[in-house]
Parts: C-alpha cells; structure tokens; sequence
C-alpha cells in the first residue's frame, strides 16, 4: 500500500479543518494535508447561503459561502498545504496513521507526525425520536433540505411542518417559504426555541409563520408520501397531553432536533469521549486523550456560530503544529474541571493551567441574574442571563485562576449574582 | 407486454416464497413469470422479516410448519454460498428467567428432537454467561440451539429474483394482479393493470393478499389474518451485545420478543405481534416499543433505547389455522395455493419452492432439466474484498474508490452495480447496498444516490420514489 508522510494531517475541510491548516502552516509544519470527502473545500458553509457569519471573528455580516471563501483562498496561497477532496478516511488509529481512499489513488496510508480531527457533525434521524406511525417519503433532516434546495435546485415539498426550532430548522423554514412552499408550523417540545433568538425574529416572525413551543409530533401519517402529522401539546415532563392532539395535513417535514458530532474515528484511535458534548474531551490547546491527536469544532462539541468552530481551529492547529515539530511542551500537571451548577456542557474539561484558556460552556436551565464561577474567578457577563441555546464563550488568564500547584481539580458553575 | 404470452406458470408475488419457487423452476425448461404489484421484489412482508433461519423446535412435531423448517435450515448454507448472501449459523438462546419454566425448555428440546433439529442441549451457569456474558444473571437456563442461523431477507430475495431472471424467468413488477379467470382448455389468464398474461400453471404466493387472489377463483376456502410486528435496530457500535439470536419462552402464538445479532453486524430487537385489519398498516408505535425495551432488558439489560438507528413494521401473512397451507386448489387443475405463511417462513420457502415443485408435477407439469441452468449467482462484493483487492479494482474502474455513502461505506461502483442488478427506487439502492441504512439514514448521501441513479436509469430526479407508487422524493425544481 501507497504511503505518505505529513507533518500535520487534519481530517475535514470545513471551517474548523481550513483554520487549523492554516494555523499550522503560519506555525511552521512542513507539510500540512487536509482530507475531506467532499467534492469542494468549506464543508457545510457552501449550502448556507444566510448570512449571518463572521460577524465575531471579522465584524462584517456575511453568508456561508462567503466566509468559507476567505479561508479557500488563503489555503490556496500556501504551498505547504496540500489538499485532497473526494477522499474518505477509512481508519485512524494512536500512532497517527490514517488509511484514507479516493478514485485517483485506491487506499493508501499516512503517517502524520501529528492529527487533527475536524470532521464536524450529522444530524439527528427521526429514528433516534421513535416517532411512531409509517415511513413515507418526505421527511428530510433540515440540513439535507438545505442541500437539495441550495446546492441541488430542487424543492422538497410544498406543505411542510418543521420539527425542532435549531437553527438550520428556523432557516430553512425561511427558505422554503421564500421558494413558495407553505410552512404550517414549527413544533418545539421546549419552552424556548433551540436557535438564535436572530433567526426566530427574522426566519419566523417576519415570515408570520406559527412557532408552537411545547408541542411535539406525535404521529405519521401517509403510506407513499407524507400525508400528515399529528401534533400534541406536551407537559412538563415532555408527554403529549391527551386530547390537545390535531392533525396538520402536510407533504413534507423537515427535522431541526439536534446535531450529533461525528466520532466514530475518533473512537477507532481509542480517543476518551465526553457523553455531555458527545466529542473528544479536549484540554485548552485542544489536545484529546491520545497525545498528538487535536480537536476541534462541531467534532468536539455543537458550536453556535461558525467564529468560534474557526478560533478552536486555530488553536488545534497551531499546536499540531508545535506537537509534529517538536515543540508543544506537554504539561507538569493537569486540572480536571467538573461541571457544577447548571452546566450542561464545558469545552475544555482538562486544563493544564499555562498562558490563557477559552471556555465553551452550555448551561441546562434558562437563569437570569447570574455570574459564572471557575475556582476562586468570578466571571459577568454585561448581560447576566443564561439560556440553553446561547453557548457562553470566556476567556480566562490561568494569572487570574491563582491557583495552587497541588490542585487537581475546579469546579465551574453558574451562581445567582 | 404482448397479449400472445403464454407461460408455462406463473407466480403471483415475489416475496421470499414466489422468488425461490420462480428460481427453483428455473432450472427447469419452462417458460415462466414472476408478477409483483410492487416496485421490486420483497417490498412486500420479506423486506421486513426479522432475518432469522430457524432450526424447527418451536414447532408441533407433523405440521407443515415443522418439516418445512428444519428442511429448509439444512438448505441454507448451499443456497447463500449461490446466491453469494451472507449467511451465518450463530445459534440461539431459549432463555427461562423463572425455575418453572425450565421445564418448557425440557419440552421444547424434546419436540426438538422429535422434529430432528440437531444438536439441542440445555446450558446453564458458566458455560451459558460465557458465551453470552450481557445475558442477566437472572437467567435460570437456557436451550442451545446451534443450527439457528441470520440472514438479510432482502438480499436473499432479491439474489434469489435476480438469479431467476438470469437463468430466464420473468419478472415484472408494478404488476398487480386485478382478476384470474380460466379457459375451457386450462389456461389460467390473469388479468393486470398492465395487460392480460395467460400460464398453463399458476402459483399463489401472494403473501398477505393470497386469499384475495384465491377468492377471484372462486375459491374460499382460507382467509389471511395480518398480523403486525415492529421491529428495532441498534448502531453497530453496540453489535458486541449478543453473538446469538436470544429467545424467551415462547408464548402461545408467537416466538416472542428477540435479541437478533443480524448478519449485517447490527442488534434487532422484536418483534410485537399484533392482530390487525388493514393489509397496509405498516405504523410503528410508542406502546410497541415501549414493550418490546421492557421485556428485551430482562433479559439483556444494557440495551439502551438511544442506541436505536432506525425502526421499522411488517405484517405476517397468518393464517386462521396456523399451519402453512401448500395444496392445489381443489376446484381447478393447476393452481396451487400457497398462504400463511409466517414464521418459520423464511426458512422454509427452500423446501416451500421443492414442495410446490413436486405438487406442480402431481398436476402435469413436465420438469427437464435444462443444461444452461446456472445456480451460481456473483456480483461484487466490495465490502468483503481485501485492501489489495480494492485497490486493484479502483484501478480498474475509478467508481469503486469513490465513496458515497460514508456511514456504511459503500461506493459509486456498487450503487452502479445495484441498479444493473435491477434497483430502481432508493430503497431497492439500500436494500442491495446497504446505502443510506447507516446512522445518519441517508443524510448525506441520498442527493448522491439520487444522481448517481439519475445518470444510470436515464430519469429526472423527480421521478425518483422511496419504494415506487407515488413515494417521490423530491416536489420539482425551485423557482
């Protein structure tokens, strides 16, 4: 078998894999190999023709496509990146081979000094949802609707329920009624909607279509193609209510109910995985439990915004690059952070204490009045309210934490103010 | 179709039991049809068979259902070796969680052994928790079965279809039968949305619609009683939880619940088993799995409802008296009957496809043997080829190193070559390829497929269905 040696090999070329090549490169690796199986560079950001991106990261308002382009065209002008599209990843494992495939060169092999994984995320099924009733055609993941009406040309449907308030639900709910299509409704089973408050103003509100919170689909109707859904009004602990059921005759539902990160690689190489993020647990230069081995973006954990997938790029390529070079100092001693009071989720887990940290945290229950809480730091936002589908991002100088050597372990939390 | 075409049989329904009789008379000089009302072959109840090749102990010893099976079972291993379908024997578990049901595994071992399913014993303690370690310690004993083997129905179905269409059989699908009426002279003509066909010999194995056809003759001598089963796949990262088909004790009707590691490498939990009216009820529902959770963690309690990557229901063609019922009609020469057929079904449509061989013969029918029949059936199986095999056929053909499907890894080259198979809706794609059937349930590669089937069939993408009918995917184009 055909073998090939790179100093840094990054697995997936949308936004997280391109700023981490890029970052790799300015750190000085000599051979930085991006492989994605797709047939152009950006991953998902092609069919994500809104804008709304980089309004963080270059203060400007701009669509998907358009943000990718600044990194597809830096990553053109670097000769020691080396791209490959169309090329699956069979397999990698700890000593940082990778076996990969594509129709020009069979399967080869390649041994990289160091990884980084960036293969982003799927969707949730309405299998993983056991909605009962038939199977027609007709229901689509939202992402996968964005794809035949943004890249393919082709509309789904003309009647459609959307279940799940994500962002790629609310966007495309916009979409398809700007195609023609009826939207009858997006059913939420939360209180709150899961996307941006932006988007539900502009995709929904605007457009007058009918957001029903603390509904669910219930039942499928349709033998050929969807018929019908049956929506309920659920209670607290999420169950239909009996007798609040109705019937919205519809030929297509889109599913917004979740995004999963893909690790079924990262698990080949042995990689610790975090059930809260469903991702690698990562330290803060992005480094998982098998050393060499980086990570980042919706692969380690769903991001809100496309910013910070590029900012969790940077830092896993910069120090891939250090790691394949020689250079990427591993740490004395290790924090272990656990999740205290209303945390769902926190990006990194392990902290090694050195420079600065960047935290990607989610919380479980909606709260107002509140201050986030790491160790002895103290952290408030201008704005003091919390909800599930805004991740808090904070930077923290490991100065600030004043921490002991013989720490091993900190709890962040969210505390009433 | 031409309205001069004069079969030497024909076989209504291509379910399991149609496609082995058509391919088991293809070996024979006959001129003969396949009629499906559907889009392919075993869309019909097969496609959602549970895929378990029984060894014959759950059966009263002197039925049809007896003898059929444990005949059938011994097939197997020649048939799929043919047909080039995965097939293994991993054996089964009959598990008792209560001392007082040992004795219903005594019984069963006994009638077992009446029926000549060998190699039955009865396992206990050690020898039981180490080869299935996830088994609850709560299990008393259990009943090895080791003949008990797994199969995918569909891709027997349709390697058994394809098989008889190159050896000549016809197939034609979209056919659904509307009237079978008779000629002075025996000809039996069956009337189609699509035309008139007229066969010397007509064979019944319309499945869940067997006594609908039987009733156009005239004959009302069975009714078929559907009964639904919902069925449950797990992700293949759990396929670790059992290495047999698990058991319980059965209960009066059915086999009970199972815990199947299919030969796909996937766990399948189920089936329910329900009585219902409508032949197109095909609903899951939440009391069904909730059901099917409760009693398969009593006995593997690691399963985990999360795990769960698609689902799926099938109705089984029951009939009133339980029994197969395989017997010439008795009002007109030359029609046979075949009906109520559910489990062990699957297992014996082999000896099925003899048996009504020997009966059409009983009737007149001449069977010679013709030297061209071919009973090896190959296409490539990238999946199974070694590193180096693939490499050398990317080289060949560019298409097989492209990659479409990325959850079950399946590419270009055999999505091209399930469609010269004989695919023309994506499900037949994903029952021949496994594309689309992974975790991610075509997420990513179903625009893929679709142009890939675009290319290949020569129809615009809006044409496409799921299954045939009007099951299309896609509206039409944007604005």
């Amino acid at each position: 078998m055909r073998e090939i040696k790179a100093d840094v090999a990054i697995i997936g070329a949308g936004p997280a894999g391109l700023a981490a090549a890029l970052s790799a490169e300015r750190e000085g690796a000599g051979e930085v190999l991006v492989l994605d199986r797709g047939e152009e560079l950006g991953g998902i950001l092609p069919q994500c023709i809104h804008n709304g991106f980089g309004l963080h990261r270059f203060k400007e308002d701009l669509t998907g496509p358009e943000y990718a382009q600044r990194f597809i065209d830096e990553v053109k002008t670097k000769r020691k990146i080396d791209v490959k599209l169309k090329t699956i990843v069979l397999e990698i494992n700890q000593n940082k081979e990778v076996l990969a495939t594509n129709s020009e060169e069979g399967i080869f092999k390649i041994r990289a000094n160091s990884l980084v994984l960036a293969m982003g995320c799927r969707e949730k099924t309405r299998e993983m949802l056991h909605i009962p009733g038939s199977r027609p055609a007709g229901i689509f993941t939202a992402g996968l609707a964005q794809q035949w009406v943004n890249l393919e040309g082709y509309l789904p449907g003309r009647e459609v329920v959307i279940l799940g308030s994500g962002d790629v639900g609310l966007i495309m709910a916009r979409r398809l009624t700007l195609e023609g299509a009826e939207v009858k409704a997006v059913v939420e089973i939360m209180p709150y909607p899961g996307g941006l408050t932006r988007n539900v103003v502009q995709c929904l509100q605007d457009f007058d279509i009918p957001l029903l919170l603390e509904h669910t689909i219930t039942f499928i109707h349709g033998k050929d193609r969807l018929e019908a859904v049956s929506v309920a009004k659920v209670n607290s602990k999420k169950e239909p209510i009996p007798g609040t059921e109705k019937i919205i005759p519809c030929d297509t539902l889109l599913l917004s109910v979740g995004l999963i990160p893909e690790n079924e690689l990262s698990s080949l190489a042995g990689i610790e995985i975090d059930p809260s993020t469903g991702g690698p647990v990562v330290d803060e230069r992005m480094q998982t439990s098998v050393e060499g081995i980086f990570a980042c973006g919706n692969v380690v954990q769903i991001n809100d915004l496309v910013d910070y997938v590029s900012q969790q790029g940077e830092v896993a390529g910069k120090n891939a690059a250090l790691y394949a070079l020689g250079k990427l100092e591993q740490p004395k001693g290790v924090i272990n952070l656990k999740k205290g009071r209303n945390i769902r989720s926190l990006v990194p887990q392990i902290i090694s204490a050195q420079g600065k940290v960047s935290f990607f945290i989610r919380v479980k229950n909606p709260e107002q009045k509140v201050k986030l809480v790491l160790g002895k730091s103290i952290f408030q936002q201008k704005n003091p309210i919390v909800k599930p589908n805004q991740m808090i991002t904070w930077e923290v100088p490991f100065e600030d934490l004043r921490l002991n050597d013989d720490v091993k372990e900190l709890e962040v939390s969210i505390r009433k103010l | 179709m031409k309205k001069t075409d004069i079969f030497d049989v024909i076989i209504i329904g291509a379910g399991v039991v149609g496609s082995c009789i058509a391919r088991f008379l293809s070996r024979y000089k006959l001129n003969i049809a396949l009629v499906e009302k559907e889009a392919e072959v075993g869309f019909g109840t097969s496609k959602a068979n549970s895929g378990v090749i029984h060894a014959g102990f759950h059966d009263r010893p002197g039925t049809l259902k007896a003898n059929l099976c444990v005949t059938g079972n011994s097939m197997f291993d020649k048939l799929c070796e043919e047909l080039n379908v995965p097939f293994k024997r991993c054996g089964a578990l009959v598990v008792a969680l209560e001392n007082k049901e040992l004795k219903i595994l005594e019984k069963l071992k006994a009638q077992g052994e009446k029926n000549k399913v060998p190699g039955l014993k009865i396992i206990r303690d050690d020898d039981l928790f180490q080869i299935e370690p996830n088994l609850t310690r709560r299990v008393k004993a259990a009943l090895y079965s080791p003949t008990v083997g797994v199969v995918s129905p569909y891709e027997l179905t349709m390697a058994l279809a394809e098989n008889a269409k190159q050896n000549g059989v016809r197939i034609l699908l979209d056919t659904e039968v509307k009237d079978v009426t008779f000629q002075d002279n025996g000809a039996k003509v069956v009337k189609t949305q699509k035309g008139v066909l007229f066969a010397k010999y007509l064979v019944n194995a319309a499945g869940l619609f067997a006594d609908e056809i039987a009733r156009m003759t005239g004959d009302n001598g069975f009714t078929i009683v559907p009964r639904k089963g919902e069925e449950y796949i797990l992700d293949k990262k759990r396929k670790e939880l059992v290495k047999h088909v698990i058991f319980p004790i059965p209960q009066r009707q059915t086999k009970g619940v199972l815990i199947i590691p299919t030969v796909d490498g996937n766990i399948m939990i189920g089936p329910t088993s329900q009585v219902i009216d409508d032949k197109f009820d095909l609903n899951t529902t939440g009391k069904g799995l909730q059901m099917i959770l409760e009693k398969v963690r009593k006995i593997v309690p690691a399963i985990n409802d999360r795990d769960i990557i698609a689902s799926f229901a099938g109705l089984r063609a029951s009939s009133e008296g339980g029994d197969f019922i395989i017997q010439p009609s008795a009002k007109i020469r030359g029609f046979i009957n075949i009906a109520g057929i559910d489990s062990p079904g699957l297992t014996a449509a082999p000896a099925i496809a003899m048996m009504v061989a020997e009966i059409l013969k009983g009737e007149g029918l001449k069977l010679v043997q013709k030297d061209s029949y071919q009973p090896s059936y190959r296409w490539i199986k990238f999946r199974e080829l070694s590193p180096e095999q693939k490499e050398e056929l990317i080289k060949k053909d560019k298409r097989y190193g492209n990659v479409v499907c990325r959850c079950e890894n399946v590419t270009e080259g055999e999505i091209v070559d399930a469609i010269k198979r004989g695919a023309r809706t994506l499900d037949g794609i994903k029952f021949r390829t496994r594309a689309g059937m992974g975790r991610c349930q075509g997420g990513f590669c179903t625009p893929r497929i679709m142009r890939i089937m675009m290319n290949e069939l020569n129809i615009p993408l809006e044409k496409i269905t799921k299954r045939g009918r009007k099951s299309n995917i896609l509206w039409g184009k944007t604005k």
